[in-house]
């Protein structure tokens, strides 16, 4: 299949270098990756491994040196800065582990900025906001500024922003990298109903909680990918075996 | 089922076998699901036999048998004091898996990083179970705090199984 039409997204050969001769760096190395529509994956690794270089260059934050990658179909690796801003503005949902909100906005003018920035009335804009900001449960904050929000309510709210446009694909880069574990139990939450709405997502990090929400695992060193599991079907219904409860 | 938590559970009253059931199940939640329904009566039984609980059997209602009252003996009260005051904490055993890398790369049976690798899929598996569970307990539920438990102790564990691996990934071995 070259089209690429049946995944979501889509890469072969694909590399990111810098620097040269004695001091090039294969940041991404040699990458092949299908991810279905609707499906959840986590590529985990140390930091330095290359997993946020990917990440960018999937969501078309970066060029890639050589390789070609496909997002819901469209061949991206050729496209004009043009096309690659209206993608990035309207196929791709980006979350941050630092937020990256506007400090003068408040909660729901961040996340009806991507909205009118699409083009669409401010009238639907506010509704837009208003409904996702009752999705991740900060209706009662949607005047405050972010410096009034605590690191998890920002969170939310980025996820909210990530999802002004209805993008094809969330790509999460450490989302829950700032947070404590409280907060980090409310994005762990807002993700398995995001997967379970059907929206495809793909996450980088290192910490092994939102890793596991996804359907599929990848293991990442030196820019190359080394290992992948399903983490579907595993232990369920033997969480007793946690304990030994049954000794 | 420890003997000591069936013992504790009867140190506040006199109860039927199936009251200490359901006072673990709503201890445990989902967590207890893989207990036998008959652990309870079978521990119970060697309580007694132990001399540490006595049992008297109680008029059943109309639309229930005879059922067996269970209550402490003066050494049951004993042991669940003295466990009380025990200071202990599960063992995971790192030191078998450990050896098993170590054995495996000194005999060139198999691949350490391969072990390691095989090991984190299954923490890994365990680890989106018991979070799954926790995230569908209710608020203020006993559950709840017994998982994120087993959840912290699986970060601690994959976050071992990362050194091992940086450690093994350096080292020769001849398969």
């Amino acid at each position: 299949m070259n089209s690429g039409a049946e995944a979501m997204v889509r890469a072969r050969g694909l590399r990111k270098e810098y620097g040269k001769d004695e001091s090039l760096v294969r940041a991404v190395d040699r990458v092949d990756l299908d991810v279905a529509p609707g499906e959840s994956l986590a590529v985990m690794g140390p930091s330095g491994c290359g997993k946020s270089t990917l990440l960018h260059l999937l969501g078309g934050l970066d060029r890639a040196t050589a390789g070609e990658l496909w997002l819901a179909g469209r061949r991206i690796d050729q496209m004009s800065e043009r096309g690659m801003a209206a993608l990035r503005r309207d196929a791709v949902g980006f979350v941050f582990q630092a937020f990256h909100l506007m400090d003068e906005l408040t909660a729901a003018e961040n996340v009806e900025l991507p909205v009118l920035l699409a083009g669409r009335s401010p009238r639907t804009a506010r509704r837009r906001a208003a409904e996702l900001l009752d999705q991740v449960g900060l209706t009662d904050r949607a005047r405050h500024l972010p410096t009034q929000l605590s690191g998890g309510q920002r969170q939310r709210v980025a996820i909210a922003r990530a999802l002004a446009n209805r993008p094809q694909v969330v790509l999460a880069d450490e989302p829950t990298g700032n947070l404590d574990s409280e907060a980090t139990l409310d994005v762990l939450r807002l993700f398995e109903r995001l997967h379970e709405a059907g929206q495809t997502l793909v996450i980088v990090t290192h910490d092994a909680r939102i890793a596991a929400t996804a359907d599929r695992l990848i293991s990442m060193r030196d820019g190359a990918f080394i290992d992948e599991t399903r983490l579907t079907g595993g232990t369920s219904g033997q969480l007793g075996a946690l304990l030994n409860l049954d000794g | 089922m420890q003997q000591e938590v069936v013992l504790a559970l009867l140190a506040k009253e006199p109860s039927h076998g199936y009251q200490l059931r359901a006072r673990l199940r709503q201890a445990l939640g989902p967590l207890g699901d893989a207990m036998n329904d008959g652990q309870v009566y079978v521990t119970l039984t060697r309580l007694e036999k132990a001399g540490l609980v006595t049992s008297e059997r109680t008029a059943g209602m109309p639309d229930r048998p005879d059922r067996k009252a269970y209550a402490l003996t003066a050494r049951g009260q004993q042991r669940v004091a003295e466990w009380l005051a025990e200071v202990s904490w599960p063992k995971p055993d790192l030191a078998e898996f450990h050896l098993k890398l170590l054995a495996a790369a000194a005999a060139g049976l198999a691949d350490p990083v391969a072990i390691i690798d095989a090991q984190r899929r299954e923490l890994l598996r365990r680890l989106r179970d018991a979070q799954r569970a926790a995230m569908a307990e209710p608020d203020g539920s006993e559950a709840a705090l017994l998982l994120e438990g087993v959840v912290l102790r699986l970060q601690a564990d994959l976050r071992w199984l990362e050194a091992c691996e940086r450690s093994w990934t350096g080292r020769k071995v001849r398969l």
